[in-house]
């Protein structure tokens, strides 16, 4: 059953092959055999069931969505009304959310199972899943390695079976980089395409939420719930959803594949370089044009990128501070001490570096020497995908300069963890949709291909990445001992 | 660029943000070599550019200034850390 994409699930459901009630013990049963890979932090079991009992009941009833009895699961960071919302932090470790964020009421709404809450690096600051107040997770290729982050949890219960689909969020690589280095598909839609209300905030001009799926057939599924404008997110964007399923199958005869030659630099493996070219040449098989394209800019789009969301993260992470929710710390001698020590004592390394980097680049007389400086670079880097995407209709290349690397191998050098999203980043500075799809294993770990279209061109990727998945079967493998 | 500790106390002071006297150090150190990094974007002559702050260059969306959400006021409270009488509590201010 753990095997079935959505459209199967959704046709046993109907034939009453099995209920819903079912295939959510199945997959409870599932995640309580493999807790040791820490994906979930909350599991809402009770709650799962409750739903399923419903799902039953409506699709008896006829009036469903193919979402409708489907056990889904979500990233810590969307606020769930009276479940348990930490972002992976101790700050929100009993934090009860009193709302739901847009996209988990539109899952409700199609009646999709929510089986618990994945883990996830704290406040979505991290490339690997460590810095989460409740631990690493496992690579379950293996297990001795990171899954990639920030949305570690959710791309491993994926890769592992243990929810059919999942949320996740990228900020400059969350969604694409995990789904890389765990074997799963991956989705980061056009910046404002999919409501960020209720989903915890960490850098407001870059986050996005998006689908994580096995292939992109149940990416679509995903997608055209969570998408669609939102009056409750300021910066969601007014524009027409289209139908993300019906033209996965069009012919790709005659793409035009850009791959970027800052994408194949000396920091990049070779055998993953390998990989990522006999997946294009799977392209040209069938009946795309490939040629190189340039984005100059590229090597400033790390530095650009942690002024800006250090700043902004700096700016977001002010709410927490003791009084309204969230931790607090004992005793406090004055209101000073208050805040310091709430924001101190639950606060973990990585994100206090960020707030003091943030909190330096925008101080009185740094603020144009940084942070108006990287907005200017930004639109540089944004220029160049646009004359890129003007020669060409998608890009390609590799999502992670490397595969998944040892658990606590690169926690000691926050610069060296920044690099693992080279390739990802300068995708979020611009607000471009990207997807990662499973494309081969170096050393038995995935290796994701990075696709990356013009703006609201989300059918277009899902489209090209099930022609290829298609034709590929990287997208069905699954790890050992998780069959 | 190096940032010196009593450097990262002031940062720190301005976020309201506790760190250990132990960590000062390591975080003076990383901090600066993230300044390092980002240095590499002065290289750039950036003069004519317009920042840039929304990826669609799209300006922040404004509704009629009418009330839209009934008041939570018990439900918000009740994930406080400490309230007394329907206020939130706080360490007193003024003497």
């Amino acid at each position: 059953m753990h095997n079935k994409t959505i459209t199967d699930l959704a046709k046993g459901l109907r034939s009453q092959e099995f209920s819903s009630v079912e295939l959510t013990q199945a997959y409870l049963k599932r995640i309580k055999k493999h807790t040791d890979l820490n994906c979930y932090i909350t599991f809402t079991e009770e709650q799962a069931l409750k739903s399923a009992q419903q799902a039953d009941k409506q699709l008896s009833s006829g009036k469903t969505s193919l979402l409708t009895g489907i056990p889904i699961a979500q990233k810590d960071i969307f606020c769930t009304q009276d479940v348990k919302t930490t972002c992976g932090s101790k700050m929100l470790d009993t934090f009860i959310a009193p709302y739901n964020a847009t996209v988990i009421e539109k899952f409700n709404l199609a009646g999709a199972v929510m089986l618990g809450k994945l883990n996830m690096d704290e406040f979505a600051m991290g490339s690997s899943n460590e810095t989460s107040f409740y631990g690493a997770v496992k690579n379950p290729w293996q297990t001795d390695s990171v899954p990639g982050g920030s949305s570690g949890g959710s791309a491993v219960a994926v890769s592992a079976r243990l929810a059919v689909a999942v949320t996740g969020t990228d900020t400059g690589g969350s969604i694409r980089q995990p789904a890389s280095l765990c074997g799963i598909t991956g989705l980061k839609p056009t910046y404002g395409r999919v409501s960020r209300y209720g989903m915890i905030a960490f850098a407001s001009s870059l986050d996005q939420g998006g689908p994580m799926a096995r292939s992109a057939e149940d990416a679509a599924i995903l997608l055209q719930t969570m998408a669609g404008f939102d009056e409750k997110d300021s910066t969601s964007v007014d524009k027409d959803v289209p139908d993300y399923s019906t033209g996965l199958n069009n012919s790709i005869e005659g793409l035009k594949i850009g791959l970027p030659k800052e994408f194949f630099n000396e920091g990049l493996n070779n055998d993953i370089a390998n990989t990522i070219e006999t997946a294009v040449s799977e392209y040209k098989k069938l009946g795309a044009e490939v040629k190189e394209v340039s984005l100059p800019n590229m090597k400033l789009a790390i530095p650009a990128y942690y002024v800006i969301a250090s700043a902004e993260c700096s700016a977001n992470l002010s709410r927490f501070d003791g009084v309204r929710f969230g931790y607090r710390c004992d005793n406090p001698a004055d209101l000073n001490d208050l805040y310091i020590r709430s924001r101190g004592e639950a606060f973990g390394s990585e994100v206090k570096r960020r707030i003091l980097m943030g909190t330096y680049a925008l101080s009185a007389g740094y603020y144009d020497a940084y942070y108006i400086k990287a907005q200017k670079i930004r639109r540089l880097i944004a220029d160049d995908f646009k004359q890129a995407l003007s020669e060409v209709d998608i890009l390609m290349g590799p999502v992670s300069p490397t595969t998944a690397f040892g658990i606590g191998e690169k926690t000691n050098d926050p610069i060296e963890m920044y690099l693992a999203d080279i390739y990802t980043i300068a995708v979020n500075l611009a607000g471009l949709p990207a997807m990662s799809i499973p494309a081969g294993f170096v050393e038995n770990k995935p290796v994701g291909l990075h696709v990356i279209g013009n703006y609201f061109t989300e059918d277009k990727l899902l489209n090209i990445a099930h022609k290829y998945q298609q034709v590929t079967n990287w997208h069905l493998q699954t790890p050992k001992g998780f069959e | 660029m190096n940032l010196s500790a009593d450097e990262v106390k002031k940062i720190a002071y301005l976020a309201r943000l506790g760190i250990n006297d132990n960590d000062i150090d390591a975080y003076a150190s990383e901090l600066s070599n993230m300044l390092d990094l980002m240095t590499q974007m002065s290289d750039t002559n950036t003069d004519a550019i317009q920042p840039m702050a929304h990826p669609m260059d799209q300006t922040q969306r404004f509704r009629a200034d009418i009330a839209s959400e009934k008041n939570q006021r018990q439900n918000f409270q009740s994930i406080a850390p400490q309230i007394e009488n329907g206020l939130y509590l706080v360490p007193k201010v003024l003497d």
